[in-house]
């Protein structure tokens, strides 16, 4: 088995008396789709702005490996945790729409820019490799644009882009931070089949690292609704209901479990019965 | 303990006048979202209004008794609110749905223009007025502090008391106040629901307008004298009272008043006169540094 | 709906009329006085309600009959293409820029062109730089700052009180007015990088206020409500303009004749120096990765943060960098007064500044400058008005924003392009929330 990228250890979430998430505890392995799934309610959403720092945990830890070293998220930041190479796409699309395509590409590799730029000063009166670092970046932004099949789009507001594109357009933003995690919030949403077809392809070639050129491999760990979706790409699914965790394995010991097929046909929802999704 | 009680009577009385603007203020910003930049010079058009109204009842010689006081009310809430529905409809009603910074320009515009004109058309002058209600009544004595309370005090408190009870049945317990309530939360939704959002706001510029007079006349009849330009320091005064207490909160909008009128009179009466605003406004900026929203503000949560 | 429906209007144009009649009736026609007795009275004006309510009644109908006109026209060919303005205003504002350069660079040269004008096109210069500072603020970066002439303030005290108490010369001061005002944004800052919107925009109103009350009543630093006088005027790189002329001055190294207008002459190109460093700063730093950011931070702050993007430090960088202006700016004024008071810096200077900003177009260099060459230069245009100027001016401000609530520049100029130029429609640019 691959060496863990994040591991959660028993994450607890309150708002107010209310106890969204309870004591989960799951490992995303390098290399993988770890996909988060459960019933509406079940406290995905929490479980994954408390790993991308928008939430800060009520108890546990979440630990970043990266080159054999450890970063305990639920320390940092918001920004930082960006920084220690967490990405994120959110569930209603948070592009920046008067901005273009590229322009928002170039936004996510501020850190990078920033210090070529001698923190603007430098890059003002001229001085500093500046100029060389921002033709790098705009390179790379172009392959991930090619990669995301929005080249033909790089001069148009991010605004004004149609729905699927705008999603791919997040997820290239997001790969052009550099992360090791790519976190994506419900990246099927909204897609009809031929995208959400065309996404899953795209997940994969991240994860592979053959997405873009020169791009390494990317860890990815996404929630989703979307069971067509989730078992085609995912090599790992965690299932939380009611804030706990209550099954974790591959897609097709997860289908299996009578207590998942229980958490779905409980809620009566049957768009996500987990039966009628598989192929 | 007298000098504080005293400072105490004085600061309520303040205090009111700032609560009815601010209310005025806070129910066009749950409406619409827009600061009313204007409304304080809607509260010195209402002061203005009740000025001329007396002048010409004096004249009359029928300025007698509480029947004159509420004549002059009435006749400086109509007038004001027609002023509060016709900038709405010129200056707001075209950028609704806007961009926001418009309607804020157009609010900053509209307030030059209401003091210019009230400039022009009532002369630039201080308007000294004798006082309407005289004489008041001491509540103790100490050594040789007498603690005084007005008849015009009582009057504020009480004017703005049951002006209050009055708006407040209306916001709670009437079609109209359900109406602008949906408007307030979801504005779309409450016109798919077959409100007529465009006359909700009219209305509440209207009362808002209408509360912002009575303020206005409060302050001539205490204060005595008032000029063109009384509309900017208390609608900022008031606009951080609606800010302090948590803008788009009723009972918020009275409570920061209240504090308003109390810091800055208490303050002066301790500390010095010349620093009452430094005051006010520090003290604005430390409670919202700390309570983002004000004190009885809904916290605003960002869904990512 | 085609054509005038008279009916309609008439009624339309009867109500206006009453309601003209409600406004007009006891505020223009009933002008109170005080009598010599110190008591008030009242004088009657009624014609001039008469012609007040005529002219809305009038001015109504017009209203409507150009209304119905211009729908009909619309009606047989489509004219009301949305964007069409703006493709003009954008063509307009590329050949514009060059031509006011230019007409800016040689203003003092044409025929014609005397000390009043002159004066004219410093105001408008120093309208123009402190509407590019405030730009940074709130057209790039979003944040809402109802307080920058309090910068303006710091930049102008600065300079009067190194001035006086240390004898620094404009040369050093600048510089020094510049970083301390810089500090001051950055100290403001801090406390409101919480706050959003109508929040920030009352707090920083009242940070306007307190800095403006306190040169009021800090009597033995800044002179109160005397002000400061005496302010040393800036000489040519150590050669100062005196009437005297003979060595050791302008004039006199120069060998001309010496002559009151060298001086104003001098200042102009300086506030013209220092508008273009605003212009050409703000223009670099759009198109660099902190300029970026703010734009980034306007359009979403939650997405800037979930990129690494550090929200503390980019939005003290725009109050920081947009104050610094302001100094600067203040401290011209200074030397170009000679006399600084608190009374010119009061909250209707941040009105009128932030009216430029939002009039130009958010974000737009060439838009801020228009708007301030026709807001300054228009309220000097008027001047013979006296107390109906004011009135002009705050209706004009109600009247532009009507028309165009986006302001004259609406479009944003895209900071860098893969392969073609396309200006971004202001339907899709935010505002910004903080």
């Amino acid at each position: 088995m691959a060496a863990p990228i994040l591991e959660v250890d028993a994450l607890s979430m309150r708002f107010g008396g209310l106890k969204a998430v309870d004591e989960v505890s799951f490992t995303a392995h390098a290399g993988d789709i770890t996909a988060v799934i459960g019933p509406n309610g079940a406290g995905k959403t929490t479980v994954f702005n408390c790993i991308t720092g928008f939430y800060r945990p009520t108890s546990g830890r979440l630990r970043l490996h990266r080159d054999g070293r450890a970063t305990e998220l639920q320390k940092l930041q918001g920004h930082d945790i960006a920084r220690a190479g967490i990405a994120r796409t959110f569930q209603n699309i948070r592009l920046f729409p008067g901005m273009t395509a590229l322009e928002n590409l170039l936004v996510a590799q501020h850190r990078p820019l920033m210090r070529a730029s001698g923190f603007a000063i430098g890059a003002i009166l001229g001085l500093s490799g500046y100029p060389a670092a921002e033709r790098a970046a705009i390179a790379r932004a172009t392959r991930w644009l090619e990669a995301t099949g929005l080249i033909e789009r790089a001069d148009d507001p991010a605004g004004a882009l149609p729905y699927g594109q705008q999603r791919r357009l997040e997820i290239a933003r997001a790969m052009c931070t550099s992360p090791l995690l790519l976190c994506l919030d419900e990246p099927a949403a909204g897609l009809n089949p031929r995208e959400s077809v065309d996404l899953a392809r795209l997940l994969r070639a991240i994860r592979d690292g053959e997405a873009a050129e020169g791009e390494p491999p990317c860890s990815l760990l996404l929630i989703e609704h979307d069971m067509g979706v989730v078992m085609g790409i995912s090599d790992r699914v965690v299932v939380l209901d009611h804030g706990k965790k209550i099954a974790d394995g591959t897609p097709a010991e997860v289908r299996a479990d009578p207590r998942v097929i229980a958490a779905y046909l409980g809620e009566g929802d049957e768009d996500e019965v987990p039966a009628e999704a598989a192929p | 303990m007298a000098y504080a009680l005293q400072q105490l009577i004085n600061g309520v009385a303040l205090g009111m006048i700032y609560g009815l603007i601010a209310v005025g203020y806070t129910m066009v910003y749950g409406i619409i979202g827009m600061i009313n930049f204007a409304h304080g010079d809607i509260f010195m058009v209402g002061a203005f209004v009740a000025l001329i109204t007396i002048v010409l009842l004096l004249s009359g010689g029928i300025m007698e008794g509480p029947g004159a006081i509420m004549l002059v009310l009435l006749v400086s809430m109509c007038v004001t609110a027609l002023y509060g529905w016709t900038v709405e409809r010129v200056a707001y009603r075209p950028l609704r749905g806007s961009f926001r910074l418009a309607p804020l320009i157009s609010a900053i515009g509209m307030s030059i223009v209401l003091q210019n004109y009230v400039q022009v058309a009532q002369g630039a002058r201080v308007k000294p007025l004798e006082p309407i209600v005289p004489g008041g009544f001491t509540v103790m004595t100490e050594g040789t502090f007498v603690v005084q309370v007005s008849w015009m005090q009582l009057v504020i408190v009480l004017v703005t008391l049951a002006v209050l009870a009055v708006f407040t049945w209306l916001v709670t317990r009437t079609a109209l106040g359900r109406s602008m309530r949906a408007c307030e939360q979801d504005r779309r939704m409450a016109q798919l629901l077959g409100i007529n959002t465009d006359r909700v706001i009219s209305i509440t510029f209207v009362i808002g307008a209408a509360l912002a007079s009575v303020a206005g006349m409060m302050y001539l009849l205490r204060y005595g004298v008032i000029d063109f330009y009384i509309g900017f320091l208390a609608g900022v005064k008031a606009f951080t009272a609606a800010v302090l207490g948590g803008i788009g909160s009723l009972p918020g909008a009275v409570l920061g008043g209240l504090l308003i009128g109390l810091i800055e009179t208490f303050w002066s009466a301790y500390f010095s006169v010349a620093y009452k605003d430094v005051a006010t406004f520090a003290i604005l900026a430390i409670v919202l540094i700390f309570m983002p929203t004000g004190l009885l503000g809904r916290a605003e949560v960002e869904k990512v | 709906m085609k054509g005038l429906d008279p009916q309609a209007a008439l009624k339309d144009m009867l109500l206006a009329g009453l309601v003209a009649l409600g406004l007009f009736a006891p505020l223009v026609g009933l002008r109170t006085d005080v009598s010599p007795t110190g008591a008030l009275f009242i004088r009657t004006r009624w014609t001039d309600v008469a012609i007040i309510v005529g002219l809305v009644m009038a001015g109504r109908l017009a209203m409507h009959i150009f209304l119905a006109r211009r729908e009909a026209r619309a009606a047989m060919a489509d004219l009301s293409k949305p964007g069409r303005f703006a493709t003009q205003a954008a063509f307009l504002a590329r050949i514009l820029g060059p031509v006011l350069l230019g007409v800016a660079l040689l203003l003092p040269a044409i025929p014609g062109i005397g000390r009043y004008e002159l004066d004219l096109g410093i105001l408008v210069l120093t309208y123009i730089m402190l509407g590019w500072g405030l730009n940074i603020v709130v057209g790039l970066a979003g944040l809402l700052d109802l307080g920058y002439v309090a910068f303006y303030a710091v930049g102008a005290y600065s300079y009067a009180l190194l001035a006086q108490y240390f004898g620094f010369s404009f040369w050093l001061c600048l510089p020094l007015a510049g970083i301390l005002a810089a500090f001051w944004g950055i100290l403001l800052g801090f406390p409101v990088l919480r706050l959003r919107g109508d929040y920030l925009a009352i707090v920083t109103l009242a940070f306007g206020e307190i800095i403006r009350i306190v040169l009021l009543n800090w009597v033995s630093l800044t002179g109160g409500s005397n002000g400061i006088s005496g302010i040393p005027r800036p000489s040519f790189f150590g050669l100062p303009f005196s009437m005297e002329g003979g060595p050791g001055t302008f004039a006199g190294f120069f060998g001309i004749e010496p002559s009151p207008v060298h001086r104003v002459i001098f200042l102009y190109y300086l506030i013209l120096a220092l508008a273009m460093l605003t212009n050409w700063v703000s223009i670099r730093i759009r198109k660099q990765p902190l300029g970026r950011a703010w734009e980034a931070m306007r359009e979403d702050e939650i997405a800037c943060r979930s990129l690494g993007i550090n929200i503390r430090n980019t939005k003290l960088s725009a109050f920081m960098i947009g104050a610094m202006f302001g100094g600067f700016a203040g401290a011209f004024f200074a030397t170009r007064q000679g006399f600084i008071s608190p009374e010119s810096f009061t909250f209707i200077e941040s009105a009128i500044i932030l009216a430029i900003v939002v009039l130009g177009g958010l974000g737009s260099q060439i838009g801020v400058a228009i708007a301030a060459i026709v807001m300054i230069g228009g309220f000097e245009l008027f001047r013979d008005l006296e107390e109906w100027r004011m009135l002009v001016f705050g209706a004009a401000m109600v009247l532009i924003m009507v028309w165009r609530p986006r302001g004259l520049v609406g479009s944003r100029q895209p900071t860098v392009v893969l392969r073609e130029r396309r200006r971004i429609g202001s339907e899709h640019v935010a505002e910004g929330r903080g």
